[in-house]
């Protein structure tokens, strides 16, 4: 096979494969009906994916938001301006660095977790069996991490974004002599202003953490569906979940951030 | 009654069912025995509708299996059992739930007779003590006890079994034959049981077909074929080693 073919061999799978994340999409929508019958084991997947989720992103949320006062009251303070940190700070955390850090955690211990079970599931014939009692693995097994993973996504999000901040304003107080006073004002002042009963910055964040969560799930269980050949292509479906997923924030991010602000103004 | 004309199947290059025909009369257990990659178990797939044949007549109580929408698909499921190498259980499920599970997405039953309904087919192959036990928590021969009472427990007018001693010991696979020709005697269901197990098509088998070359190579019961002297019967049935 020559390099041509190659790329289009290659290309043809990535479209084959982007076709079947749609699709499985769709019918993950098309099987919301279930849901009042998958209530209890959906809400078992949500409560998972929060513990599992929740010591890590909080940890990373706090120092995320530290090193962010910190690297801007460096610059601010040559100018004399460190009073705007809170803002500042608090901007950066609900618009992009709260769900980008839950998204990104959550593909690395739910998502990956996700492809693994249904991964196992899929090699050891457990969907099949599943499809031979006409059970719709759809509705059985994607549905409910999907909408665990939308729902937890934002609250996790909104956590993060307040840890962040947190985190942000011990820093300030410790390192840059803002006082907790003027930073938490500056914080609130900047969300605050707002005509919505969400402010902008962080409706915007929680509607990109929605997505992330939808994403994740969707891609990490459509992973594990397609995988085969044992543990070799469990271990494949859980790093095409990771890579997938992450690849997916950022470009859904960037597609949120600049509809929201630059399209829609 | 599990009618299959002509199939034929192919997997890229590999030509795997050459065009496999047979039948199995309602109430009766037909043994599918050949070489391992030979495609019994994609006749079994392609019966149940997880495998489209690339032709040929797939028909299940008269009805034709390719051609079925997914509605008709899942209907006739519901009449049919599906015995795993494995048991295929759900890991996360107990035992009892395992069972449960058809009749919770399916039937209208409340959960007393559910319940009923798991503890008999539970009793009848031997479980009953290990209901509420995790499938990571039982033996091989075990979870295939529990998947026999999971394709059972929906009284299913057709099972099929695929290795259904495979990696058991001899004491066990006993008790599983006699539980498959138990099923077909009690409860009048129409078997297809895929084995390399001579013990297995000589206890539970009312017709043996054996698979040469993508197609049956030798059919008859038990005793036509162990006294036909033909080495595909011989190989299969005549050592008289399991």
């Amino acid at each position: 096979m020559n390099a041509p073919q190659l790329v289009g061999q290659s290309l043809r799978k990535r479209v084959n494969d982007a076709g079947f994340v749609v699709d499985l999409l769709l019918r993950t929508a098309l099987s919301l009906g279930f849901l009042p019958r998958r209530t209890r084991f959906t809400l078992d997947m949500a409560f998972n994916a929060g513990v599992r989720a929740l010591p890590v992103t909080m940890v990373v949320a706090a120092f995320a938001g530290a090193i962010l006062a910190m690297q801007t009251g460096i610059e601010l303070r040559r100018f004399g301006d460190t009073g705007v940190l809170g803002t500042i700070t608090a901007l950066s955390m609900c618009r992009e660095m709260g769900p980008f850090i839950t998204g990104v955690i959550l593909a690395a211990t739910v998502g990956s977790s996700m492809a693994a079970e249904i991964g196992t599931m899929k090699v050891s014939d457990e969907v099949t069996a599943l499809e031979v009692m006409s059970v719709d693995p759809i509705n059985y097994l994607v549905m409910p991490r999907v909408i665990a993973l939308a729902v937890m996504c934002p609250l996790l999000t909104a956590l993060t974004d307040f840890v962040g901040i947190c985190g942000g304003s011990l820093v300030a107080a410790q390192n840059l002599g803002v006082s907790q006073t003027l930073f938490w004002n500056s914080a609130y002042d900047a969300l605050a202003s707002s005509e919505h009963f969400l402010p902008k910055e962080v409706y915007v964040g929680l509607f990109k953490a929605l997505v992330f969560g939808t994403a994740i799930a969707t891609v990490s269980c459509a992973a594990g569906l397609r995988a085969n050949g044992g543990a070799l292509g469990v271990g494949l479906a859980v790093q095409t979940a990771v890579r997938n997923s992450v690849i997916l924030i950022i470009v859904l991010g960037f597609i949120i951030t600049w509809f929201f602000y630059f399209l829609a103004g | 009654m599990i009618e299959l004309n002509d199939v034929k199947k192919q997997f890229g290059d590999r030509q795997i069912l050459a065009g496999i025909s047979l039948s199995v009369p309602r109430g009766m257990n037909y043994v599918l025995m050949g070489p391992s990659g030979s495609g019994k178990s994609v006749t079994l797939r392609n019966i149940i509708g997880i495998v489209r044949p690339d032709s040929g007549s797939v028909r299940v109580g008269g009805m034709e299996v390719p051609t079925m929408d997914r509605d008709q698909l899942m209907a006739l499921r519901r009449r049919m059992g599906y015995l795993f190498q494995n048991g295929a259980l759900i890991n996360w499920l107990s035992v009892a739930q395992n069972v449960a599970l058809p009749l919770q997405e399916h039937s209208k039953l409340s959960s007393s007779e559910v319940d009923d309904r798991v503890q008999d087919v539970l009793r009848m192959v031997g479980m009953q003590n290990s209901a509420e036990q995790s499938p990571t928590d039982i033996s091989g021969g075990m979870k295939l006890r529990v998947g026999l009472a999971r394709a059972l427990v929906t009284q299913p007018e057709y099972v099929l079994y695929d290795e259904p001693n495979a990696g058991l010991d001899p004491i066990i696979s006993h008790q599983i034959h006699e539980l498959i020709a138990e099923v077909r005697d009690r409860l009048g269901v129409t078997g297809l049981i895929v084995t390399h197990s001579r013990a297995c098509a000589v206890h539970c088998g009312d017709r043996i077909g054996i698979l040469e070359n993508g197609r049956i190579g030798l059919e008859g019961s038990v005793a036509e074929l162990t006294s036909s002297g033909h080495p595909l019967a011989k190989a299969f049935l005549g050592s008289g080693a399991d």
